[in-house]
């Protein structure tokens, strides 16, 4: 498991360093001064900006050189600094990406909490009205636009009806603390935390039917009858947990969605995260911010992805005990 | 084949998104010769909902354009991002995952390295980076679509052709004095195509979602009107003319839920594995 | 004394299947304690009628017509609940796939518990001690490992064994066994149909055993039933039914069994070598990653032998003997990692490129599964005419060529148009010689051919294969798990056990007189070996002549 562990973390740590090596090279192969490319448009006037560039990341030494101080800098979260915002990259990211995260995570924890029952819910019920029912909602928040359906709420939950706050994380000018600010972003939360996992949950469901029906074919079901066990029993310890396994496989590949789809969640509903960082940043041309946030994304879809594949070991009796 | 035609018309969604997609289909080959009301022209006053002004049905937008030359035009661009990026996408992924399956070894490892590395980043991310730097034209946005759709292509065609690598008739061939070309091409992919078909469906739908994605965070091509760009410019009005955000949407969903749903039709028909019961 | 009745079933199949009805007014009875063999062919409906008495038909079949009475009940009429308290408890099952009949994510002694936790017995530290003397009364070697095993960690015969184990949990009073040997070696065969003879003498529990095999039915059966089409054609004890059947059907099954005899075996090896395999060995890798040692399999190890011209040699041996892998080093589909593989002269294992291609034609392949050995999307014409094309014929001719070989296999020549899904397993198989065939090789290599086949068919294939052997004066490497086959067709023996060759001679020698022990375990653990020979003095003639 400790192997297991190590090897993944190995190989994360080299998908972040090509990561870093595919920015730099974005940085170079885009029109223009890459001094001035980092600087943003607004800094490109300005010659002492340029010449501090130059001389800070050596941009007029050899590629390999730059590279390596690139590189070097990303190591010791030196992400580089936004001209725009005058604050390191890294700082900025680091103060919204608490934000970022309680809204993915609670996104994901709900879109396969929903997904795997209404997965279930349609497959017992298959051929049905229910499993028509779920099936076919399921099918409309699969084809709908995540920023659409995340306009759509705000105008019908905090617009016309006012139940919820439909931007930011808290009220502003409120100075809540402990509880009750808790309880205050808990509220801010709900709208864009269902609207991000709603499209998910509707993948999760399609599959978590598709496997529970795959899988009650299987001969081992039938073993379980032939026991005199009950449906339910059948259904949930022998046609379950088998079809989780698929789901769970899923959910690791699907964590880069979600966190892609924070970018339009965010932007939407003024969530205070690294994903409205980069809409921000799109809008003014801040490459430096964009690429840190394109760079730590990709670090949190590799954390979801340890996550999901430590859940996978643990299921699985195969891999736990032959790895 | 025929039976194959038949298992997908007795599906219901199906028929449905095949109605759907050719209506989308019609209305963007047809739609700007018989309505040819450029999209970016101001017309009337701004503001004007659907149904109240004669010759605008869907009324005006916040800078008083035409919304039914938008949706029409939009059509055209939806379309056309999708089926381009998904096809080269499709040239990328095919070969990619052909060769990791066939060959095995250190040209599997290798390919499935580099598959993975663009699978794990976060592709919309990467996409709002690509367009961000190289400048959003309708070339760039296709290119950078297709190049963050095209590792499940690979992830699947490897897995088709890994199974079927190992099937006898493809052991025969080698036996037969058949090269790895004329193996690939006539033994393997033709029995993996119909999962590329289903999954290309499924990814050109997926694409004009993409594409909306970006035009609403700006990133659109400035010089063309699509679905996700009236969005994005609606979204501030959104309170007071909230039909402008509302509308487009539909569109999108509609020929989403078209693409997905035949999708679904073609899969029950062309991997008929899971709708054998009862035949 | 009858404890299960059925009258008159009939099991009604969905729309559009090749046939109204999977069985079709069956009737039967089964006393306490007695072995009742049903067998038939694939499609004979054997399995329904069985399925139906645990109420487990699949989806879109049900019995339309007649009844099953157990203990007075009517099962047919019986309610889930009624039939749930029955299963497991009454009546107890066995499958045939052992690996997939077990839940793959659950430990071994879990899935023998559950069975009393279904029927609310006894406590869960009980069921746990219960569970390992089942699992110690069905002779699996170290039970206080295998309760705490996950399916995958035991060998398929101890797979079935922990089936049985869970079946006889609550001492169900009627044990269906659908062709529970069939997935497993010869010899782990012969030990779980003792296993189950022991278990039905001390428990006095009926047994309905479903097979195909009329060797498996000669050593345990009491009672047989022969059914074709889903219809009853003979039954009656087991004596009467082998020794003296009646139905033609049930004597063309019994005459279509392989064994010993066939044409008569002379001795081939004056004739010049035109295979000297030397040395071979093949190493597999697997597993093995940045923290963890690769395992490693000696897959064929130092295999040495001659085939001669116009010879037919056997290699037999069980699941993981290595024989499948040699044969595919021969034609390098795999590439041995030692020794030489000589034909004329020429060094097959160490060619490459355009001379390997120019001397593969000479040695082709017929493959195991007639379903995945053709590719599905190609005609049978284009089957047949890829490979001379692609060595240079002109297309036309290669076709001409393509309708003389359907013909010489007993097909129709008009087959080239068609598609393979349009053809049976035994015609499929037939196409899967032609193939072989269309580039005159002198050696064919046969991987398990017709071990996929129905006995019937089995036998149709064989006496072709003998036909074109002599016709064209093949060579030919026979690969089966199947002493009976091997006996049949071949003049030499090869017995492989675990990639080493552990006993070579003539087939004669080997069958009647083997030297290695192992050898001598496989001859024994064939099924119905007493009674072949019984056949033998009933009727004058060996088995296997049709």
């Amino acid at each position: 498991m400790i192997r297991f562990i190590l090897a993944r973390l190995l190989k994360a740590a080299v998908i972040l360093m090509a990561i870093l090596v595919l920015n730099f090279f974005l940085i170079h192969a885009a029109p223009g001064d890459p001094a001035a490319v980092m600087a943003g448009e607004a800094g490109a006037t300005d010659e002492q900006f340029i010449a501090d560039l130059r001389a800070r990341f050596g941009l007029d030494q050899p590629l390999s050189t730059q590279l390596w101080l690139y590189i070097k800098g990303a190591a010791q979260l030196d992400l580089g600094y936004s001209y725009r915002q005058n604050m390191p990259v890294a700082q900025l990211i680091l103060d919204r990406l608490p934000a970022t995260l309680l809204l993915t995570l609670t996104a994901f924890v709900i879109s396969i909490v929903l997904g795997v029952v209404a997965g279930v819910l349609a497959a017992s019920r298959q051929g049905g009205w229910g499993d028509t029912l779920i099936s076919a909602v399921a099918m409309i928040f699969y084809a709908t636009p995540l920023f659409w359906i995340a306009l759509m709420a705000s105008l019908l939950f905090s617009v016309v009806l006012g139940w919820l706050p439909g931007f930011g994380y808290e009220t502003i000018g409120a100075n809540y603390t402990g509880l009750v600010r808790g309880l205050d972003i808990a509220r801010h939360l709900i709208l864009p935390a269902t609207t991000l996992g709603l499209f998910f949950t509707a993948i999760y469901m399609r599959m978590t039917r598709a496997s529970m029906l795959e899988v009650s074919r299987l001969d081992f079901v039938k073993t379980a009858r032939a026991k005199g066990l009950r449906p339910g029993v059948i259904q949930r310890r022998h046609i379950l947990r088998n079809a989780l396994l698929p789901v769970i496989t899923l959910a690791g590949l699907q964590a880069g969605q979600i966190v892609g789809g924070a970018v339009l969640t965010e932007t939407v509903f003024a969530w205070p995260g690294i994903g409205r960082l980069m809409f921000d940043a799109i809008n003014q041309r801040d490459y430096n911010v964009l690429l840190g946030v394109f760079f730590v994304s990709a670090a949190m879809v590799l954390l979801f992805n340890l996550i999901t594949d430590i859940l996978y070991v643990v299921v699985d009796p195969r891999i736990r005990i032959r790895s | 084949m025929k039976k194959g035609f038949a298992r997908f018309a007795r599906n219901r969604g199906a028929l449905i998104g095949l109605v759907i997609l050719t209506l989308v289909i019609v209305i963007a080959a047809l739609g700007p010769p018989l309505y040819p009301q450029d999209p970016w022209r101001m017309v009337q006053r701004p503001f004007l909902p659907p149904f109240t002004a004669p010759g605008l049905p869907l009324g005006t937008d916040a800078l008083g354009r035409d919304v039914l030359a938008g949706l029409i035009h939009g059509a055209r661009v939806s379309l056309m991002v999708g089926l381009v990026s998904t096809v080269v996408a499709l040239l990328i992924g095919v070969p990619v995952g052909a060769l990791a399956g066939y060959f095995g070894g250190w040209v599997d490892d290798a390919l499935m390295r580099f598959t993975e590395f663009f699978q794990t980043i976060p592709s919309f991310a990467l996409a709002i980076v690509l367009l961000a730097i190289f400048q959003p034209s309708l070339f760039f946005i296709i290119l950078s679509i297709a190049i963050v759709s095209w590792p499940p292509v690979a992830r699947l065609v490897r897995g088709e052709v890994l199974s079927l690598r190992s099937r006898e008739y493809v052991e025969a061939a080698v036996l037969s004095g058949q090269n790895s070309r004329q193996i690939i091409t006539r033994q393997v992919l033709p029995n993996a195509v119909s999962s590329i078909i289903v999954l290309a469906s499924l990814m050109v739908a997926t694409a004009i979602l993409l594409e909306s994605s970006l035009a609403f965070l700006g990133l659109g091509d400035p010089n063309v009107m699509s679905w996700g760009y009236m969005i994005g410019a609606a979204r501030t009005v959104l309170r007071t003319a909230w039909w402008l955000t509302f509308i487009p949407g539909v569109a999108i969903l509609l020929s989403v839920l078209a693409l997905n749903l035949i999708g679904e039709g073609l899969n029950d028909a062309l991997n008929p594995r899971l709708a054998r019961r009862g035949e | 004394m009858t404890i299960l009745q059925i009258r008159n079933l009939s099991i009604a199949l969905p729309k559009g299947a090749d046939r109204p009805h999977a069985v079709e007014d069956v009737s039967l009875e089964l006393a306490a304690g007695e072995i009742l063999c049903i067998v038939g062919e694939s499609g004979s409906g054997k399995s329904m009628s069985a399925n139906a008495l645990m109420g487990l038909l699949p989806e879109g079949v049900r019995p339309v017509k007649g009844s099953i009475t157990y203990q007075g009940r009517d099962l047919l009429q019986a309610d889930e609940g009624d039939l749930r308290a029955l299963r497991g408890r009454d009546i107890g099952m066995i499958f045939q796939e052992p690996l997939s009949a077990l839940n793959p994510l659950m430990r071994i002694g879990a899935q023998i518990a559950e069975v009393f936790e279904a029927h609310r017995l006894l406590t869960p530290v009980a069921r746990q001690s219960r569970a390992l003397e089942l699992l110690h009364e069905v002779g699996l070697p170290d039970p206080k490992k295998a309760i705490r095993a996950y399916p995958f960690q035991l060998s398929g015969g101890q797979r079935q064994r922990v089936m049985i184990a869970m079946a006889l949990a609550l001492e169900p009073k009627v044990l269906i066994a659908d062709e529970p040997t069939t997935a497993l070696d010869v010899t782990t065969q012969a030990q779980i149909l003792k296993l189950i003879e022991d278990l039905r003498r001390k428990r006095n529990m009926a047994v309905i055993f479903i097979t195909h095999d009329f060797g498996v039915v000669a050593d345990i059966a009491d009672r047989v039933i022969v059914m074709q089409h889903g219809r009853i054609v003979e039954e009656g004890p087991a004596r009467d039914v082998l020794l003296h059947a009646r139905h033609p059907y049930t004597q063309k099954l019994i005459a279509a069994i392989p064994g010993p005899g066939g044409e008569a075996k002379d001795d081939k090896q004056g004739a010049p070598a035109i295979l000297r395999v030397r040395g071979l060995n093949k190493i597999y890798k697997t597993g093995g990653g940045l923290f963890s040692s690769p395992r490693v399999v000696h897959a064929v190890n130092d295999m040495t032998f001659d085939l001669h011209t116009g010879e037919t040699i056997g290699i037999v041996g069980e699941s993981g003997s290595g024989k499948s892998t040699a044969g595919r080093c021969l034609v390098r589909l795999v590439a041995p990692d030692s020794g030489r593989v000589e034909m004329a002269g020429v060094d097959m294992a160490s060619l490459s490129g355009a001379d390997l291609r120019a001397n593969r034609r000479r040695i082709q392949m017929i493959f195991q599964d007639p379903y995945s050995s053709l590719n599905p999307r190609s005609t049978i014409g284009r089957i047949l005419t890829e490979g001379p094309v692609s060595y240079g014929t002109p297309r036309a001719e290669a076709l001409a060529r393509a309708r003389e070989l359907l013909e010489l296999v007993g097909l129709d020549a008009s087959a080239v148009t068609r598609y393979p899904h349009e053809f049976s397993g035994g015609q499929r198989q037939r196409v899967g010689i032609a193939r072989a065939l269309a580039l005159q090789p002198d050696i064919i290599i046969a991987d398990e051919a017709v071990s996929a086949l129905d006995v019937s068919i089995q036998a149709q294939v064989l006496d072709l294969l003998a036909d074109l052997k002599r016709q064209l004066n093949l060579s030919m490497l026979f690969i089966t798990h199947d002493l009976r086959v091997a006996a049949q067709v071949c003049d030499r023996i090869i017995v492989m056990k675990q990639g080493r060759v552990v006993e070579m001679g003539s087939a004669d020698t080997v069958l009647t007189a083997p030297e290695h022990d192992y050898t001598r375990a496989l001859l024994e653990a064939i099924p119905g070996r007493d009674y072949e020979r019984a056949l033998k003095d009933a009727t004058g003639v060996p088995a296997c002549q049709s």
